[in-house]
């Protein structure tokens, strides 16, 4: 009975209902379409999903902390096209530029988190300054349309994977990074790290006098997010090559994603696991959507009114009274002294 | 809240020298000015040149509306990022409406201002009654616009009457009518946040809600009005557009106007988190982002320098007006640096 | 003096969760009366005042107010518009003020004076003006930005927004704490000036000086209870003392533990001082409980702070067992071997949202230097010692009660075992249940070995529990007393009344 009604509190609980929609939306998608589950089209749901997956557990990491990173669209086009004009097809070349896009991804992120800790400045005016510097800057550099083109060793992450499996056909390289990059993410949450970004973003005044460095791993959470961005700017060029658009809005999907997953803005509350469920429910819809036949571009409408109806829900759970404390306090009989 | 600022000037009356953050933002316009026309001077050109000031005015009247309302919103410390969706869909419904049509003009402009204003009443009404962050709120609407929009129209739809297009093309001398006109609904705008009691009472909620509630101030209408001002704002820029590109243009909404217009208004010197700022500085802020604008036109810099240079200004003046805030010292000093009793 | 007083309270109580804290207090103030409300930090002024200015509500008891033409009438106020309403305004240490407005928009603020609808600046101007006018006040325009101004002078701004609004009860909490002396006299003058006017003026203070100066009567409580209400005149200041710590509540203090001895001195501190605190002079040996007794607002906090390197000492020297150390941040503290449990739990001490388990883990998550899987091992037997009463350790803070929560913060910082533990109201807030476990620990931890030093406004905590009393008083040490003091002694140089010189040998 307890554990029933334990059940009944976790899914009502924000970050345990983005799970229940997830599986309603599958079992929507099953309904409309039985063979959904068969190995093949969920491992390419999955591939597909893999990006934005990875996307939001790098943002959950600045959410947690008490910030926004508004720039990881702009950076996951900036990194597509930064493949393809430095690759230009040469597959020698593949490894030495995915290393310098790492070095990109963290020194975006450094200017991130050290114009927001040090200068004070908001995350949101940060990363939306870099939104428009990226964006300008890539456009910039390459005369306005992408050029080059991307190796073919560039593209197995995003596009292949163990072949031939049984049953699933396809183990893509996506997924299988998808599964590494959250389960370190879950571990890096568990580790120190994680539990003082946690508290930095609860209560920064209660972790800075527990000797904990906000400023040094709320930067640190940007880094993050500029990795994050490589990786899906990695996969995504290899799913779908390189244009000019890739990237425009992603941001705004991920944070949507992330708040689908209870994770608040502000900061302190949500888990990573939740976040990048968020990301999957967002996918797992849009599949609903296309099977449904209905236009893509009805997409943002429905993302939108999730947003709002997903936080407002959040705001209001919060909104209600503390339940009592486990066991009454002693009772007070005598005079308080 | 206590003890808040190190005390400059015992009478209360601030040192001269001091200057505000309105007067420097317009100092950096000047400035502006004169570097920029430096810099095409050297070129060979002249940026005081009647086309080139014609630019530049043009430049300010669309950001300018939705950067006017864009200020009521964060001064009150919220925030509207669905303002680009709104002008375009303003954009539609008044090219929609008029169809051609000279005499349906008043009806359109009615009919754009109520739509602009319904969805700002729903932003508000999310941010205070449902108790969504107002970035969620109004990123939320903003996508549901744009889904109808996709959905709705496949291209551009309607037609602008002749007349109402003089709206947009229309000069006096060098100036053209919509800058005229926003300049017009930004006195309107200042007049509103000095005058009225909404409007000043916009400053107490964005300062400190629970003082403003404290003092009586019913803080939900408050935001509520400033959210719908905004939004007709958004609305008015919608009609600017239809002006301009003779039809209504579902399209608008991928220049991110909504951006330009934050970057307007924290450049103008309004403060983010709310409660300082105003319209003046606002409006300065929109002339330095045309200006600069303009001059990398006339000079062909690249359009996309443009973009870069916007993001390192935007982050530079937050961070020059980070440090200009006031050092709020939790406790007053008793002893000097030697010891002394003050 | 009119026949009916303007504000008679009758039997007011109230509890927090269970623990009262005012029983059945009568309080009434006349007329153009200057009314001090005095006591010990904890004896239930400011909880008496926040239920006249509608903050709280009673529990139980009556309170008629007689203001305007309505004559007597029973009210029982729920929101602080309804108090501001009938006539009672408040002045709080934490001002109700925009810094962004000016002197005049504050005082007019939600009542600005109107002209066909639109906001009257000239008048808003000229009656701010006329109100400071009136009050005396020549050297403040109404035009100034409120954040600009000094502390007397946005305290000024509350007074005039409280007149403007028409009170006939101006409450002032502890309006002299945070104001240099020259403007303490600014003050006089206004008080005497709405005295001139016939407002009344609840005056809630324990600078003894300040009472006697300005006010006509005298409210005493002590322990929730009133002691005594007294014209000025008929009382000397040695009776006022007297009467706040008169009667003693049994208490019951664990005994020092068997083989507890003092050690080799681990803080040690030589004439520190910041902008705050001045000359401090200061030894905790190992196992000792060291006392810092004082007013708010004498030093002791800033004291605590300054040790642990939130506001750290400029001048003078700090050894921490035996070692100098420039304590420059919190991290230094730490790592140096100091703790410190901040007064504010919920604001400094704990991650509400967090679970038991991760806030007892924050200090050693946060420090390389002290972390160890010996120490995290160590935690749930810590927290179990504690007594600590929660549904598991996944369980969020911000559920627990008071006590408990305090358990969870002292919990975080004897993780890290440190040498040297500042404990700034440990007690504050919490049921007697766990205060009393709280004491014992204190005591164990003294046993064990550490530095303990002890900061508590309840005069009977720090008598009751350290071996030396440090009194502070406006940022300097007053006078050191052995444990087991009387409070009469403690409060004398508290209060300023005995210097050091005059201390007894």
């Amino acid at each position: 009975m307890t554990r029933f009604r334990d059940l009944i509190a976790k899914a009502a609980n924000p970050t345990g209902t983005v799970f229940i929609l997830l599986a309603l939306i599958l079992v929507g998608v099953f309904a409309m379409n039985p063979g959904f589950f068969e190995g093949p089209s969920l491992m390419a749901f999955l591939k597909q999903a893999a990006p934005l997956v990875i996307l939001a557990a790098g943002q959950y990491f600045v959410i947690v902390s008490g910030n926004f990173d508004l720039s990881v669209g702009a950076l996951v086009g900036a990194q597509v096209v930064i493949a393809a004009r430095l690759i230009d097809g040469e597959e020698s070349r593949t490894l030495p530029v995915i290393l310098a896009m790492i070095a990109f991804g963290v020194a975006v992120g450094l200017v991130n988190g050290l114009i927001t800790t040090v200068l004070k400045v908001q995350s949101f005016i940060t990363t939306l300054g870099m939104l428009l510097v990226l964006y300008g800057a890539i456009r910039l550099w390459t005369g306005g349309a992408p050029t080059g083109s991307l190796s073919e060793a560039f593209r197995q992450a995003g596009r292949f994977g163990i072949e031939d499996v049984p049953v699933l056909g396809q183990v893509p390289w996506a997924l299988l990074i998808m599964i590494g990059l959250g389960a370190g993410a879950i571990a890096l949450m568990r580790s120190r790290f994680g539990r003082v970004l946690m508290a930095s973003g609860d209560n920064e005044r209660a972790a800075a006098l527990s000797g904990a460095r906000v400023d040094a791993a709320r930067t640190a959470a940007f880094v993050l997010s500029g990795l994050s961005a490589t990786v899906a700017g990695i996969l995504i060029g290899g799913y779908a090559g390189v244009s000019a658009q890739v990237g425009d809005g992603l941001e705004f999907t991920v944070i949507t994603a992330v708040v689908l997953g209870g994770v608040v803005l502000g900061g302190g509350r949500g888990t990573v696991l939740a976040a990048m469920a968020g990301a999957l429910t967002i996918e797992a819809l849009f599949t609903l959507f296309n099977q449904m036949a209905l236009p893509a571009t009805l997409r943002p409408t429905v993302q939108g009114a999730i947003l709002i109806a997903a936080v407002a829900y959040a705001a209001r759970q919060r909104a209600r009274p503390a339940p009592a404390p486990a066991t009454p306090t002693a009772t007070a009989t005598a005079t308080p002294s | 809240m206590t003890l808040l600022a190190p005390e400059r000037d015992r009478a209360g009356r601030r040192p001269a020298r001091r200057l505000s953050t309105t007067a420097l933002i317009y100092l950096a316009l000047v400035g502006v000015l004169a570097l920029g026309g430096a810099a095409v001077a050297l070129d060979g050109g002249n940026l005081f040149a009647t086309a080139n000031l014609v630019d530049m005015l043009t430049r300010t009247s669309l950001t300018g509306f939705l950067a006017i309302g864009m200020t009521f919103v964060i001064l009150c410390r919220s925030l509207d990022l669905s303002v680009g969706y709104v002008a375009a869909l303003s954009s539609l419904v008044a090219a929609t409406t008029m169809d051609g049509q000279p005499g349906n003009i008043p009806v359109a402009i009615g009919l754009v201002l109520l739509v602009s204003g319904l969805i700002g009443a729903a932003n508000g009404a999310f941010v205070t009654v449902l108790g969504v962050n107002p970035f969620i709120a109004t990123l939320g609407t903003g996508l549901i616009l744009k889904g109808y929009l996709d959905t709705q129209y496949k291209g551009p739809a309607g037609d602008v009457p002749a007349v109402f297009q003089q709206f947009g093309y229309t000069r006096i001398a060098f100036i053209p009518v919509s800058t005229v006109v926003m300049l017009v609904l930004a006195a309107a705008a200042v007049w509103f946040l000095r005058s009225t009691r909404t409007g000043h009472h916009m400053y107490a909620v964005g300062g400190d809600v629970d003082v403003a509630r404290m003092s009586g101030i019913r803080t939900k209408g408050v935001l509520l009005a400033a959210h719908v001002l905004c939004a007709m704002f958004a609305g008015v820029a919608g009609l600017l557009l239809a002006a301009r590109f003779g039809t209504g243009s579902a399209e608008a909404y991928t220049n991110l106007y909504e951006l330009d217009a934050i970057a307007a208004v924290v450049l103008g010197g309004t403060l983010l988190l709310g409660g300082r700022g105003g319209v003046a500085g606002t409006v300065a802020g929109v002339a330095i982002l045309a200006v600069l604008d303009t001059v990398f036109n006339v000079m062909q810099v690249d359009p996309f320098a443009k973009d870069v240079l916007r993001g390192a200004v935007i982050i530079t003046a937050v961070a020059l007006y980070a440090r200009r805030q006031l050092d709020r010292t939790a406790r007053r000093p008793r002893f000097t640096l030697e010891g002394r009793l003050r | 003096m009119s026949e009916t007083p303007l504000l008679s309270m009758r039997g007011i109580g109230k509890s927090f969760l269970g623990v009262p804290v005012l029983h059945g207090v009568d309080l009434t103030i006349e007329q153009g009366e200057v009314h001090a409300l005095v006591g010990e930090n904890g004896a239930g002024k400011s909880t008496l005042m926040k239920i006249l200015a509608g903050v709280h509500s009673a529990d139980a008891g009556t309170v008629e107010l007689n203001t305007g033409e309505s004559g007597g009438r029973m009210v029982s106020f729920t929101h602080p518009l309804q108090a501001q309403h009938a006539g009672v305004a408040s002045v709080f240490q934490e001002f109700n003020l925009l810094p962004e407005l000016s002197v005049a928009e504050n005082v007019h603020l939600g009542r600005e004076p109107r002209r066909r609808g639109l906001i009257d600046r000239r008048a808003m101007a000229e009656r701010t003006a006329e109100v400071l006018a009136d009050l005396g006040v020549e050297d403040l325009a109404p035009t100034a930005k409120v954040g600009s101004l000094s502390v007397a002078h946005q305290q000024i701004t509350e007074i005039a927004k409280a007149v403007s609004q028409g009170a006939d009860l101006i409450c002032m909490d502890e309006p002299t704490a945070a104001l240099a002396d020259a403007e303490v006299e600014l003050l006089y003058r206004l008080v005497r000036r709405l005295k001139e006017r016939g407002v009344s003026v609840l005056y809630v203070s324990h600078r003894l000086k300040e009472i006697f100066d300005l006010c006509d009567r005298i409210t005493v409580l002590k322990d929730g209870r009133l002691v005594q209400c007294a014209d000025t005149a008929d009382i000397t200041p040695d009776d006022l003392v007297t009467a706040m710590v008169g009667r003693r509540i049994e208490a019951v203090f664990p005994e020092r533990l068997e083989g507890t001895a003092a050690g080799e001195v681990r803080l040690e501190v030589r004439g520190g001082g910041n902008a705050w605190v001045d000359g401090i002079d200061l030894d905790v040996r190992a196992g000792e409980i060291v006392g810092l007794a004082g007013l708010q607002g004498s030093g002791r906090t800033e004291i605590a702070e300054a040790v642990f390197g939130i506001a750290p000492f400029t001048r003078g020297t700090v050894k921490v067992d035996g070692k100098p150390i420039r304590i420059t941040r919190p991290r230094k503290a730490i790592g140096a071997g100091i703790a410190l449990v901040t007064e504010d739990r919920k604001a400094q001490g704990l991650a509400l949202r967090q679970s038991v388990r991760a806030n007892a883990r924050m200090v050693l998550d946060a420090n390389a230097r002290v972390h160890s899987r010996k120490r995290l091992n160590r935690i749930p037997g810590l927290l179990s010692s504690l007594d600590l009463v929660a549904r598991g350790e996944d369980q969020e803070v911000r559920y627990l009660s008071g006590g408990n929560q305090q358990k969870v913060v002292v919990a975080k910082w004897l993780a890290a075992e440190p040498g040297v533990i500042v404990l700034d109201e440990p007690t504050r807030g919490i049921d007697v249940g766990a205060k009393h476990k709280l004491y014992s620990v204190i005591r164990e931890l003294a046993a064990e070995g550490l530095a303990v030093l002890l900061i508590a406004s309840e005069l009977i905590e720090v008598i009751g529990l350290a071996d030396r009393i440090v009194v502070l008083h406006d940022g300097r040490i007053a006078g050191e007393l052995p444990g087991g003091a009387t409070e009469q002694d403690v409060m004398a140089y508290a209060t300023g009344r005995r210097a050091e010189e005059s201390r007894p040998a």
